[in-house]
């Protein structure tokens, strides 16, 4: 019964350009009907990922089954599903109707016939009056529309669509995301759309599945995932979000920014390392010395339009973002409250930096490529071990000299008192880094880590 | 000063067009006389173009056959190039760093390359495979000369193409042969048609090639006709009418051509 709900079903995609891995063993179902959106930033793998369902990427491993069948080796042309592409890709020695028409003429549809169902689809997207016009003399906007046309004419029962808007500007985009809403709701088709802006999926979909790294980060509604983080690559990456360090000190208590809070969140454990997200329009300003949790005091107060967004320094030392209607004056001190709701409670992804290595001689070992001093007391030359590095003890350089080995700065992550860095190495693996140095997403960086800071642990035994 | 300048700027101009076209000039005007001998006018006639029209020239059919071949290797291998030429450019197309660039290097070569040493390259691979020289090794020749340029002339119109319309065409049903048709060579046509042109006049006048490749069954185009003509003592005074009109073909196609896009710009706009 379930099953026949499904239309597609993704099953352990795999790919890789190049030896770089851009999607790692993904996984979906998505229903009959339903509004999916792939979001996640570029390089994600989530246009690969349409690619794959649209048959014009064959994947590593992995399958794509439509309806129960599984149609990973049916070439594009028989996949009963249609895209349309980020730069509308029509066919610029045809007209608006030949474009259109151009799916049914294949087929050997009777004249009469493509007439009346081009008619009928450009009345849909709103360009009935544009039929003997060339195409590369509309607007993109328009341009859209018709590609859209050309898309739907075939009758698919799933629609790709692969950033069909990114191309147009703000206004156009809010009106074009209204209309292909509303137009999913009258075809009762499936849509499967692809986009990086996070607004854009938060207003269309059904479902959205957060990409990174090739890999899926959580699948959910827009509620839930905007409401429920799973990690802080999606807190951070929808919306604006305040991302700390925090600690479960039990069921329903958990500490951060040196403070102490009331919270929903069960089955962490006692006492263990978290993080917390707390979103900037759900830290609230109060004159009850009764409910105040923790004081601040006003740094810098923006105007956004509908609120302003103040940065406020807490007594503790941390800083947070707050929206709210009504502004506060910069260096004023305020009272501020969390309600338990608001505080969203995450599994800490990782506490520290570690890598397999091996011991290459009396205080050497080797890990990312490179070779390193450290204490390799109690192991010997040639065996495998785990080398630690706290996230705080990685040194980041601006140069190349001095350093043990050099990559790129991939994600930053503001954490109230300190960044949280990912730099993908030369070497394509990442080491995460905390420090207090403000770097640029794309910095290129050096990276240095001392002897003192590198610690060996056993491998379990039985493993080469 | 500055309408000196001007004036300066129109004599050079006009002396550059006259150095340019003076030796057209020379033998158009000269088609129009009887004189057996070149730079003698002796008044006008147009005996010349009836003697090359009506057959009573010496070796009459010997030129005949000589434009014949011209024509037909010039279509060979111009047809065979365009096709050869936009399926290597979009494979070309296809490729990515370091092999594309390698790819684009090769194909650059040949048209650097001094003719002659294509001409006897060629005859000497031709001799080493044992092939007997004649009508299909001039074929062969030309095309290989004539194909980087079809490469040439479509490259551009590869990389200005939206790569997903491809792409677009087999989404919508068309097995990939049908994209090829319906889409692709559509849009590249402009960049065949111009690759198609520069072939067909490339092979027209190509004489150190087509010496070395003709073998000795005695193939004559027009270029070792006049070659061989030239060193039999003398230009045959009809061939030049036959230049001149040549000339005049040439000069009306490009006009057409210069004519028809322009007429396409402005109705674009």
């Amino acid at each position: 019964m379930q099953e026949n709900d499904l239309i597609i079903k993704l099953e352990h995609l795999s790919k890789e350009f190049d030896g770089v891995k851009v999607l790692d063993d993904v996984s979906l179902d998505i229903k009959k009907g339903e509004f999916v959106t792939f979001l996640g930033p570029s390089g994600c793998g989530k246009t690969t990922t349409l690619r794959i369902i649209a048959g014009f990427t064959k994947p590593d491993a992995g399958s794509v089954i439509m309806e129960g069948k599984d149609i990973s080796e049916v070439p594009p042309y028989r996949r009963p599903l249609n895209t349309v592409f980020q730069r509308y890709a029509l066919f610029p020695h045809l007209d608006v109707y030949d474009n259109v028409a151009f799916g049914l003429k294949l087929q050997k549809v009777p004249e009469d016939e493509i007439e009346k169902r081009v008619k009928r689809v450009l009345k849909l997207v709103s360009m009935s009056d544009y039929e003997d016009r060339d195409v590369e003399s509309l607007s993109g906007g328009q341009q859209q529309r018709v590609a859209i046309a050309r898309a739907l004419i075939n009758q698919p029962k799933v629609l790709l669509l692969d950033e069909p808007l990114a191309a147009l500007d703000l206004k156009m985009r809010k009106d074009m995301q209204i209309e292909l809403k509303e137009m999913h709701k009258k075809l009762g088709i499936t849509f499967i759309y692809v986009t990086h802006d996070q607004e854009e999926a938060l207003t269309l979909s059904d479902t959205i599945v957060v990409m990174n790294e090739g890999r899926i980060q959580q699948i959910g509604t827009p509620i839930d995932i905007y409401n429920e983080p799973v990690n802080c690559f999606v807190a951070d990456f929808i919306g604006e979000s305040n991302i700390l360090k925090g600690r479960m000190i039990r069921d329903r208590r958990v500490a951060f920014i040196k403070h102490e809070f009331d919270c929903v969140d069960e089955g962490f454990g006692e006492d263990v390392k978290v993080d917390v997200v707390v979103r900037p329009e759900d830290i609230y300003f109060t004159t009850d010395p009764a409910k105040c949790q923790f004081k601040a005091k006003v740094n810098s107060c923006t105007f956004k339009g509908v609120h302003y967004e103040m940065w406020v320094d807490t007594d503790t030392g941390y800083e947070l973002m707050i929206q709210d209607y009504d502004p506060y004056p910069v260096g004023s001190e305020v009272m501020l409250y969390i309600d338990p709701d608001d505080i969203q409670v995450m599994k800490k992804e990782r506490e520290f930096n570690s890598f397999a290595a091996k011991v290459k001689g009396e205080g050497r070992v080797e890990f990312l490529d490179t070779e390193f001093e450290c204490d390799t007391q109690g192991f010997e030359e040639g065996e495998q071990a785990q080398a630690v590095i706290r996230f705080e003890k990685v040194d980041l350089l601006d140069h190349e000299e001095d350093a043990d080995l050099t990559g790129n700065v991939e994600f930053i992550l503001y954490m109230g008192d300190h960044y949280h860095l990912t730099i993908k190495t030369d070497a394509g693996e990442n080491i995460w880094v905390d420090t207090n140095d403000i770097w640029d997403k794309g910095d290129f960086v050096g990276i240095k880590i001392l002897p003192g800071d590198i610690t060996l642990h056993k491998v379990a035994s039985g493993n080469e | 000063m500055r309408t000196s300048t001007k004036v300066f700027a129109k004599v050079y101009l006009w002396v550059l067009l006259l150095v340019l076209y003076a030796p057209i000039a020379f033998i158009v005007v000269f088609s129009f006389t009887e004189a057996k001998s070149l730079g003698n006018w002796t008044g006008f006639s147009t005996a010349l173009y009836q003697n090359l029209f009506n057959g009573s020239m010496q070796n009459s059919s010997g030129l005949l056959a000589a434009v014949k071949n011209t024509l037909l290797i010039a279509l060979a291998a111009s047809v065979v190039a365009t096709i050869l030429g936009t399926i290597a450019a979009i494979g070309i197309y296809h490729l990515h760093g370091r092999k594309k660039n390698v790819m684009t290097f090769l194909n650059n070569i040949p048209m650097i390359n001094p003719d002659i040493i294509t001409g006897v390259s060629l005859f000497l691979l031709f001799v080493f495979l044992g092939i007997s020289q004649g009508y299909m090794t001039v074929i062969l020749a030309h095309i290989t000369f004539c194909t980087p340029y079809v490469v040439l002339n479509v490259m551009p119109k590869l990389q200005q193409m939206n790569p997903n319309i491809y792409e677009a065409a087999l989404d919508l049903g068309a097995t990939p042969a049908q994209a090829l048709r319906k889409v692709l060579v559509p849009a590249l046509r402009p960049g065949m048609i111009s690759g198609f042109i520069l072939s067909f006049t490339m092979s027209l006048d190509d004489f150190a090639v087509t010496f070395f490749t003709r073998g000795t069954i005695g193939l004559d185009t027009l270029s070792t006709y006049i070659y061989a003509d030239a060193r039999k003592g003398g230009l045959t005074p009809e061939l030049k009418p036959l230049m001149s009109i040549i000339f005049l073909i040439i000069l009306i196609v490009l006009l057409v051509i210069n004519i028809r896009q322009s007429k396409q710009q402005s109705d674009k706009h």
